[in-house]
């Protein structure tokens, strides 16, 4: 009997990382034929929708209150229209003396009676439905307590019947629902982050299972956990890299198909809900979060069940 | 020529049992010595698989002492172990090839698990593959080979790498006897260039047919030493590579 071919021990005992193509071809090609890429297609789709309306209600919040935050309105809240204009025109002259306003604007009475129009009819009479003279002040600083005192102080002598308020308090409630909201749409990206790491834990499980055999092979023939799991890695994150580049194209299809909806609705508090450079480069990421979620996942969830063989 | 030196494994009091069922493997204490041939015998039942499993490696003993290449491997740490299973080679009864992979590629599994470049193992794979005379059937897969070729393809694997040790599962159970005598015939020549090799086989023909080789008869899970070869090993003597 001839002898066997000749192999060097520093051939054996090479240093080439098991991986790449020759180690993926252990797993049986199942791409896109398996669930894996259409799971994480659905996951990644929803989260860049929860995360661009998170994105989209916190500029508005932010845009709004920035806004607000340096805005007060005075109202004179005088039945007779006469003494209503006397003391509008004395607080417009007392506040524009003031070193704490940058500026200000009488709100004109059509713009009054155009804004309550749909409750009180367009031949409402201004002397049997009163209505009170606004002024929107804007300030060099927050409308903060010391700064609205000072405005008082400056309109009592000149406008007794005159009402200060910051602009950021009637806006309070609604800033508390966005808060709310924003809150909700971080819940939304971590439970669906929970769900593709819980998705992928299963489909590596399985992957496990089906593959036993093999594994064990590779294991004894001295393969390491690492080199294992490597495989599975590299498995999970073709499938995640196909699902997050379709989840990205159909998350982003129904971004813009909203965005233009809401644009289309005219309203300026939602004109300050768009989403900027950064808001997009966080959603591109998303796929990328979802590829390393997944990636994290298979490895965490192979090693812990090849760490119960010998 | 030089002589033989030291342990590949020793057993030292060794049981084992699964679960809570009594052991399989009772007071089991022997020495395999390197370049030797290794048969172990014993009925159906009797432990020869569970004795395997220890030496390669797939199983921890419920008690005893195995040292192998000089190391307690019982309280070795796991991460460890893969450096071990590298010196080894294994001939499983049921083959154990990869279903989906060529005979070319499980033939070279060994060696990408081990390291070495695509470039450095293309020649030695065809090489084994010719030495077990399937030089013609590289790209085919384990499902259209003839069990006597699946059972040349796991050789291959299992001598691909050089081990020190060689362990092979009943290596001639699925073949006729002309096969049979041809897998001894490979055993053998990998034998010559010092690798230990332990054969199981319930197959009494067999023994006759490696005159040189050393018998472990197991019965009910316990090792008897027949020819006290195990307890009193022959000194031997093993070819260089270079020799040949």
């Amino acid at each position: 009997m001839k002898s066997p071919p000749s192999i060097t021990r520093a051939m054996a005992r090479g240093f080439t990382p098991f991986g790449g193509q020759r180690a993926a071809q252990l797993l049986p090609q199942t791409r896109l034929t398996g669930p894996m890429p259409w799971v994480i297609a659905i996951m990644v789709a929803l989260t860049v929708i929860a995360a661009a309306g998170g994105l989209a209600l916190s500029n508005l919040a932010n845009g709004a209150r920035s806004e607000l935050s340096g805005g007060a309105t005075v109202q004179i809240l005088k039945a007779l229209p006469a003494e209503r204009d006397r003391q509008a025109d004395a607080a417009e002259n007392a506040l524009a003396e003031l070193p704490e306003v940058a500026g200000l604007r009488r709100v004109p009475d059509e713009e009054l009676d155009a804004l309550l129009e749909p409750w009180l009819g367009s031949g409402a009479d201004a002397e049997t439905v009163p209505i009170p003279a606004l002024i929107d002040v804007r300030l060099r600083s927050q409308a903060d307590a010391a700064t609205l005192g000072t405005l008082r102080r400056a309109l009592s002598g000149v406008a007794p019947d005159a009402r200060v308020d910051a602009q950021s308090t009637w806006l309070r409630p609604v800033f508390s629902a966005i808060g709310s909201l924003q809150w909700l749409a971080i819940a939304l990206v971590a439970l669906l982050a929970l769900t593709s790491a819980a998705a992928v834990w299963l489909a590596a499980r399985s992957a496990l299972g089906g593959n036993r055999d093999t594994i064990e092979i590779v294991h004894l023939l001295g393969g390491t956990d690492s080199q294992i799991a490597r495989i599975f890695q590299r498995s999970v994150g073709f499938d995640a890299t196909l699902g997050g580049i379709v989840g990205l194209a159909l998350g982003l299809a129904a971004v813009l198909l909203l965005g233009r909806q809401f644009a289309e609705l005219g309203s300026g508090l939602v004109d300050g809900g768009g989403l900027g450079w950064i808001d997009w480069a966080l959603i591109a990421a998303i796929p990328f979060a979802g590829v390393a979620i997944a990636m994290l996942t298979a490895r965490i969830t192979v090693m812990s069940a090849l760490r119960k063989m010998l | 020529m030089t002589a033989a030196q030291g342990d590949i494994v020793t057993f030292d009091n060794v049981g084992l049992r699964y679960g809570t069922d009594k052991e399989v493997l009772s007071d089991i204490s022997f020495t395999l010595y390197p370049g030797s041939f290794y048969f172990l015998t014993g009925a159906s039942g009797a432990g020869k698989t569970s004795l395997l499993k220890l030496l390669y490696l797939a199983q921890r003993p419920s008690r005893g002492m195995i040292r192998m290449f000089g190391t307690d491997v019982i309280t070795l740490p796991r991460a460890r172990l893969p450096g071990f299973r590298r010196r080894l080679g294994v001939v499983f009864q049921d083959f154990r090839l990869v279903p989906h992979l060529s005979a070319f590629d499980n033939v070279a599994l060994p060696l990408r698990v081990a390291g070495v470049r695509e470039a450095d193992l293309e020649k030695p794979v065809s090489d084994m593959l010719d030495w077990v005379g399937l030089s013609h059937r590289t790209d085919a897969r384990p499902a259209t080979l003839s069990g006597g070729e699946q059972q040349r393809v796991a050789i291959a694997r299992a001598v691909i790498g050089r081990p020190d040790m060689l362990v092979a599962d009943e290596p001639t159970g699925n073949v006729d006897p002309e096969m049979a005598l041809k897998l001894l015939r490979l055993f053998e020549a990998l034998n010559r260039l010092g690798t230990t090799v332990v054969v199981a086989t319930h197959d009494v023909h067999l023994l006759r047919k490696v005159p040189d080789s050393l018998i472990m008869r197991l019965d009910k899970g316990r090792l008897s030493d027949p020819t006290g070869a195990l307890r009193f090993p022959p000194r031997r003597t093993v070819l260089r590579e270079d020799a040949l």
